[in-house]
């Protein structure tokens, strides 16, 4: 288990200072695929280096299992990481690369050669064990990081968007890969990425970061159904905001008025504590279905209609004057039935969208 | 690109210019080696071809011990110069920014700078109070005196390779359980053998030609070739002189091209 306190790191003095990391506390578990999810410069990676010891912190503290992991330099710390650039050792072959950490630790010979032969299997490597690192593919090389930083058996795998130079169906396969070595060998990876789909693929728990801090930590259904703010609604996955008058607050479940008039139940962050007011709801467009003028929650007028084979977006231009869209999955007999410059409804049942937080 | 910059090699009388500074740089060079191998013994007139001017030069004496001692200089102070050179690229690039760096840069790049016959007068008289203070007069005076010269060429492509090296491998180095010593070992010295390997031979290159700083520093028959040769010029110049000269840039030639390649290579 990583826990981590309150982290603070600043780059920079006095005026030009920057806050890469603000008061950031999270604990990972054990044998956990956690991401951390962000765009770029949001502290993801700064937060990884001071794990894997290459950042020493402004302030705060990190322990595994207990153990201050501060005071460590990096070479003694049960750590490993996968860097973006894979790093690998252009002087040595691939079998060198994957017993260095090995070595470093002085393990006896035929240890490292038989952990090194069953990593090389683990990556599907083994043909390739004597060639320099220099003449294997992109995706090779990423193997081979992958089982250097795995051979020591590390408590902690950190990967550093490990994925952000392969092709898109390479990548698809390596995050099929990195999930299944992770459940293979029971280490905890903390993997960061700035792509949504490849978090949502792979982990346990994500935490999404932004500006340093973390706006929040869940299951990748928990991140998608109930995002609980603006900015992690909007950076996953594609989401409709409407603004809505807050009535009460029932059963965790907040009575909201559309505009328009209409009234529904939304979903509430944990923790909501108002009451009243102007409030934002998210909706998912897969959350929405159209109907029929009359029958739904707000009404419109479908001004673009876009297919993309899997489905079919509706762009709904809203009496209320906000922009909907609706996204319906295409069947095989179904003929498009709806055009554009057509009068809906937009139905969104109740309990569905959520309220966000300010 | 070409159409609209302004294209020097367009210009009129560029061609010319370019011209006259080849054949100004290289016609002497052409001409010393060509008359090296003069059967005669004027270093004007042509008499035919002839090997004498070399074997003479392999038999002179003189010419022996200067070239050994120029060589066991070259080498000692090349040796001295790289490792210390090794030691501040890395203090100047691997470690975190402190106070004083830029002016130990400039301290390090300081015999590029101060006008070599400043440094020869000054060591002149620096290592007179020594010889007086000790009595030694061996040749270390000289090899410590082409050491310091020597860093800054040895210290230059050593620390442009350090810095053009990807830091992650270090941090690969740390991460898996690299002390700092083995990272250095292991990871850091593989890569910088070449750099290492050209410093060594730029510096060694830079030994042998010193002619200034050797003639103030040297002991009574202490002369290296280049200062055997200055003294000849004194009296009658024959081919001889030609012949040395022409081994002296068949080395150089070689060492600098060794250079380029070294430094060019594993990018």
């Amino acid at each position: 288990m990583i826990q981590i306190d309150n982290i603070t790191k600043i780059f920079g003095t006095g005026a030009e200072s920057v806050a890469a990391l603000d008061d950031v506390s999270v604990t990972i578990n054990s044998n956990e695929f956690f991401t951390l999810l962000g765009p770029s410069g949001c502290g993801k990676t700064t937060l990884l280096r001071v794990i894997a010891g290459f950042i020493a912190p402004t302030g705060g503290q990190v322990s595994l299992d207990g153990e201050d992991l501060l005071s460590k330099p990096p070479y003694t710390r049960p750590v490993n990481t996968v860097f973006q650039s894979y790093a690998l050792f252009p002087h040595l072959t691939v079998r060198q690369n994957i017993a260095f950490g090995l070595e470093m630790l002085g393990r006896p010979k035929t240890e490292v050669s038989s952990t090194v032969d069953e990593m090389l299997s683990l990556v599907q490597m083994t043909q390739m064990a004597d060639r320099k690192t220099s003449e294997i593919s992109g995706g090779q090389q990423q193997r081979v990081a992958l089982a250097r930083a795995l051979a020591p058996r590390p408590k902690v795998l950190l990967l550093d968007e490990p994925l952000s130079a392969l092709d898109f169906k390479l990548r698809k396969e390596m995050q099929l890969e990195l999930k299944r070595l992770q459940s293979e060998t029971g280490i905890t990876f903390v993997f960061v990425t700035h792509d949504q789909a490849e978090a949502l693929t792979m982990s346990d728990r994500i935490a999404v970061m932004s500006a340093g801090t973390i706006r929040q930590i869940g299951n990748p259904r928990d991140i998608y159904d109930h995002p609980a703010e603006r900015f992690v609604a909007d950076f996953i996955g594609d989401t409709n905001f409407l603004e809505a008058e807050l009535l009460s607050i029932e059963d965790d479940m907040a009575r909201i008025r559309l505009a328009g008039g209409a009234e529904t139940f939304a979903r509430t962050v944990e923790g909501e504590s108002r009451d009243s007011g102007a409030v934002t709801i998210a909706t998912r467009p897969e959350h929405a279905t159209l109907a029929a003028s009359g029958e739904g929650l707000l009404s419109g007028t479908i001004c673009e209609v876009v297919y993309l084979g899997t489905d079919t977006h509706y762009h709904v231009d809203l009496d209320c004057g906000a922009r909907f869209v609706v996204r319906s999955q295409n069947q095989p007999d179904q003929a498009q039935d709806r055009k554009a410059g057509e009068q809906v409804d937009v139905v969104i049942a109740s309990g569905i969208g959520q309220v966000l937080r300010d | 690109m070409s159409e609209r910059g302004f294209d020097i090699r367009r210009q009129t009388g560029f061609n010319t210019i370019a011209v006259f500074c080849f054949v100004m740089l290289y016609l002497p060079i052409i001409l010393l080696v060509v008359y090296s191998f003069n059967a005669g013994t004027s270093i004007a007139i042509w008499e035919g071809f002839s090997w004498r001017w070399y074997v003479s030069a392999w038999d002179n004496e003189k010419v022996q011990a200067a070239t050994f001692r120029s060589l066991i200089i070259a080498c000692a102070a090349s040796m001295i110069a790289t490792s210390a050179a090794v030691l501040a690229a890395l203090a100047t690039t691997r470690t975190r920014p402190w106070r004083g760096q830029m002016l130990v840069f400039a301290l390090v790049n300081q015999p590029l700078m101060v006008p070599e016959i400043v440094t020869a007068v000054a060591l002149l008289i620096f290592f007179a109070i020594i010889k007086v203070a000790t009595g030694y007069t061996g040749l270390w005076y000289l090899i410590v005196a082409h050491a310091a010269f020597c860093i800054p060429f040895a210290y230059m492509p050593i620390r442009a390779r350090l810095q053009g090296m990807d830091l992650s491998l270090e941090q690969a180095g740390a991460d898996l359980y690299g002390t700092p010593f083995k990272v250095f070992c292991r990871v850091t010295l593989p890569q910088l053998w070449p750099a290492i390997l050209a410093g060594s031979m730029l510096s060694f290159v830079i030994s042998l030609d010193d002619v200034v700083i050797t003639e103030f520093v040297k002991s009574a028959g202490q002369d290296t070739l280049p200062t055997y040769m200055l003294g000849q010029l004194r009296r009658v110049i024959t081919p001889e002189i030609n012949a040395i000269s022409t081994v002296l840039l068949a080395i150089s030639i070689l060492m600098v091209s060794g250079f380029f390649l070294l430094s060019r290579s594993k990018k």
